[in-house]
């Protein structure tokens, strides 16, 4: 096990093999990846060394202040957060090694196949069929939709129904798809901002080896759980300042444009600083209490909080400014790599941020998670769990 | 402004903290079951004395914000608001916020070298008087208005104070009052002559109220002009901080007891909070519960490391704490159904203090109007 000198002189050793200055970045990263550097806490031979996850900030801080590349990390999210933990759970050891160090470096995007048109909240409703032909291999048909990377992504984790004979959560299978396969198409899905920050994926008879399946068939639903639990991990990092995000661009309206200010404007943009800032404080105390190990469950909500502040603040926002608020920076088709929740203009930040209460999870769901899973209240009763998938209404 | 403070609050609780709200919980769990307090409002006395002894004597409650080397504990905000939270929780009928808060924080604001501030300071601290700052319970920090009681050379003090906390039950009354030479703070003794208390009926019962009449009364001055005015402004600020844990207290009885009922009150052949239009409810409840706490205690935290942030600290505190102490006793009720009604079930003593509470130290409308000039967010 690696401590953090340990991990300074493995880094310097590193950085002596392969000079910053003069070693080309793909080959620097792959070096990292090899040296057990790339995330410390995976196992290694997989780009890490079993050490402690926290000791992954003592290489990157050695990395910056040498000026070496990164991996881009916002371009790749879906990969290294989603995708890898996956892989290294329920991968063979093969699959762990033909494709956790190109994920790492960037020379494979990833992206995610769970959410259908007729699977949104329900996603162990969904009804991508994966069927096995003679070899012993799959072939998939369906649909999938609110995919961001489809069109960069080299591969895809594709959750699929391989048996609609028993209840929903029981009858699927997780695979790794190809995205370059023929059978594959990708289309951006434009949302309500004129932008098109995802996509819709349809999937016409596409093949997949059963060496790219993840876990046992019918074990879906438990493998995705492992994914879908990674992708609320990164909660509790840094310290957001007073003002920070939407709310601070609401003030910075208000103290810009006295000539726009009124009595009800001002009582409410109060309340809504006040929220925001109380908001923070819980995230901040969130935060202590994973940095003194008691993680509390403040975190399932913190996420209900963002969502309604951001659309209260940036629907006021637009109200505010008046005859400004009444026009749009642009609506034409766009393609983002990324996305920023405080840019562009009002009537856009006003627009995204109707998405907050619905992807990752919609507002409604996480009431549910808190009154049933925090507080205890019993769940409503379930019509669909002891049913076979094909007899349930669609 | 939007500076950023740089020195992270504290928002979580000591071992220290544990032990003591540990301690203050078993004792309120013996003596002050909702049932006991419902009984003792029958009494008509102010305040329940053999609760606050236990409270004072045993734990030592009252001295937490006053230096040991005065009488006290030596301990501070942060371990008060703790005691304020299982007060709340217990919706306690004694006067721990006017006496061990307000009194105690205006004296230490006085000159405690001289003998008639320290005198009353260790009397307070040990619990063995109860002293308010005789002010109306409504009064914000900031802005008490004018004092309307005079004093003459001789300290004779006239004038009426109105709906006064805990004056009734109170040994010692800290009044500001206008003297020859400007503001003043004097000590007046409640069975002195010329001191009369004119009891109301409250809204909150576990709260007592009384006008204050005083007719010549005699005062001994405690402090003078500007220190006068910083005393009383101090005591209320920490009040109205401190005051913000005594609503989440109050809100987190209300839910865990919604959530407990309607887990097995049942109707329709299921329990009542299995239906997401319940359950939504109390899931928001809980996120304003937490939301509250790290508000609540960023206050208490301000206030105990005097940081200079606090003014703003406790402006957001009473303005986010007193609307969901009143939002979660009223769902309280609503969600309880019928039983939620009677005078029998507790529930009506949190609703009353919680109402009561929003008022008390600046209504949350007051409290955003401070912000605004805090914070650079000016009005139109």
């Amino acid at each position: 096990m690696s401590d953090a000198a340990d991990l300074r002189r493995r880094t310097a050793a590193l950085l002596a093999a392969h000079p910053v200055a003069t070693t080309d970045r793909l080959d620097f990263l792959r070096a990292r990846f090899d040296a057990g550097l790339a995330w410390v806490h995976f196992p290694e031979g997989l780009g890490g060394l079993g050490a402690p996850r926290a000791l992954q900030a003592v290489v990157d801080a050695e990395l910056t202040a040498a000026g070496a590349p990164d991996n881009d990390p916002g371009r790749i999210g879906i990969g290294l957060g989603m995708a890898a933990p996956t892989v290294l759970r329920y991968g063979t050891e093969e699959q762990r090694r033909r494709f956790l160090r190109p994920l790492w470096t960037g020379e494979e995007v990833w992206c995610q196949l769970f959410s259908e048109p007729g699977a949104g909240s329900d996603l162990a409703g969904l009804a991508t069929r994966a069927v096995r032909d003679d070899g012993g291999d799959w072939v998939v048909d369906g649909q999938k939709v609110w995919t961001s990377s489809a069109h960069l992504a080299r591969w895809a984790i594709l959750v699929a129904r391989t048996d609609p004979t028993v209840p929903k959560h029981r009858g699927m299978t997780y695979f790794v798809c190809d995205m370059t396969d023929p059978g594959v198409e990708v289309r951006p899905l434009r949302q309500i901002t004129g932008e098109a920050e995802f996509n819709e994926v349809f999937l016409t008879g596409v093949k997949i080896p059963d060496a790219h399946r993840l876990g046992e068939v019918g074990d879906g639903w438990r493998v995705a759980q492992t994914t879908l639990m990674n992708e609320r991990v990164a909660i509790g990092g840094a310290r957001t300042p007073r003002e920070g995000g939407m709310v601070g661009v609401a003030a910075a309206a208000w103290r810009a444009h006295p000539e726009l200010r009124t009595h009800d404007l001002h009582q409410r943009l109060l309340k809504l600083w006040v929220d925001a800032e109380v908001a923070r404080l819980t995230g901040e105390r969130l935060r202590q209490q994973l940095t003194q190990g008691q993680p509390g469950p403040e975190g399932s909500g913190m996420k209900l909080a963002f969502a309604r502040l951001a659309q209260q603040l940036s629907g006021w926002e637009v109200e505010f400014r008046g005859e400004d608020g009444l026009t749009y920076d642009d609506w034409t088709l766009r393609r983002p790599e990324g996305v920023d929740f405080t840019g562009r203009v009002a009537g856009y930040r006003y627009l995204r941020a109707k998405g907050n209460s619905i992807e990752g999870g919609t507002s409604e769901v996480l009431l549910n998670i808190v009154a049933e899973r925090v507080l205890g209240l019993p769940p409503e009763p379930r019509t669909d769990k002891d049913v076979a998938w094909k007899d349930l209404p669609r | 402004m939007t500076g950023t403070d740089e020195t992270a609050p504290d928002l979580l609780y000591s071992a220290e903290e544990d032990a003591l709200r540990t301690a203050v919980r078993a004792l309120l769990t013996d003596r002050c079951a909702p049932s006991a307090v419902l009984a003792d409002l029958e009494t008509g006395r102010p305040y329940d004395p053999e609760l606050w002894r236990a409270l004072t004597a045993e734990i030592g409650a009252a001295g937490l914000l006053v230096p040991e080397e005065l009488g006290g504990q030596g301990a501070g905000a942060r371990e008060a608001a703790v005691v304020l939270e299982e007060l709340g929780r217990a919706v306690a009928p004694v006067p721990y916020l006017s006496s061990a808060v307000l009194a105690v924080t205006a004296l230490l604001g006085c000159d405690t070298d001289r003998a008639e501030v320290a005198g009353p300071l260790a009397e307070l601290a040990a619990g063995r008087t109860v002293g308010v700052l005789a002010v109306p319970l409504p009064t914000a920090p900031g802005g008490p208005g004018a004092a309307t009681v005079r004093a003459d050379a001789a300290g004779a003090l006239t004038g009426r104070i109105t709906s006064v906390a805990d004056a009734a039950g109170a040994g010692l009354l800290l009044v500001p009052a206008e003297g020859p030479d400007g503001p003043a703070l004097y000590a007046v003794d409640a069975a002195a002559d010329g001191v009369r208390t004119e009891p109301l009926t409250p809204l909150d019962l576990t709260r007592p109220l009384a006008h204050v009449v005083l007719d010549g009364a005699p005062g001994r001055p405690l402090a003078h002009g500007a220190r006068a005015r910083t005393a009383v402004d101090r005591a209320l600020r920490t009040g109205a901080g401190l005051l913000a844990s005594e609503q989440l207290g109050l809100a987190e009885w209300c839910l865990e007891e919604t959530v407990r009922y309607t887990g097995e009150r049942t109707q329709f052949g299921r329990p009542v909070g299995s239906f997401q239009a319940l359950k939504h409810r109390m899931a928001a409840l809980w996120l304003d519960v937490v939301s509250a706490r790290a508000a609540a205690r960023n206050a208490a935290d301000a206030l105990a490391a005097d940081r200079p942030d606090a003014p703003v600290a406790v402006t957001v505190a009473q303005a986010y704490c007193a609307p969901v102490a009143v939002r979660t006793a009223e769902e309280c009720v609503q969600l309880h159904g019928g039983i939620g009604m009677t005078w029998e079930h507790p529930a009506h003593l949190f609703l009353k203090r919680a109402k009561g509470d929003e008022l008390a130290l600046g209504a949350p409308g007051r409290h955003r109007e401070a912000l605004a000039g805090l914070v650079d967010l000016a009005a139109p």
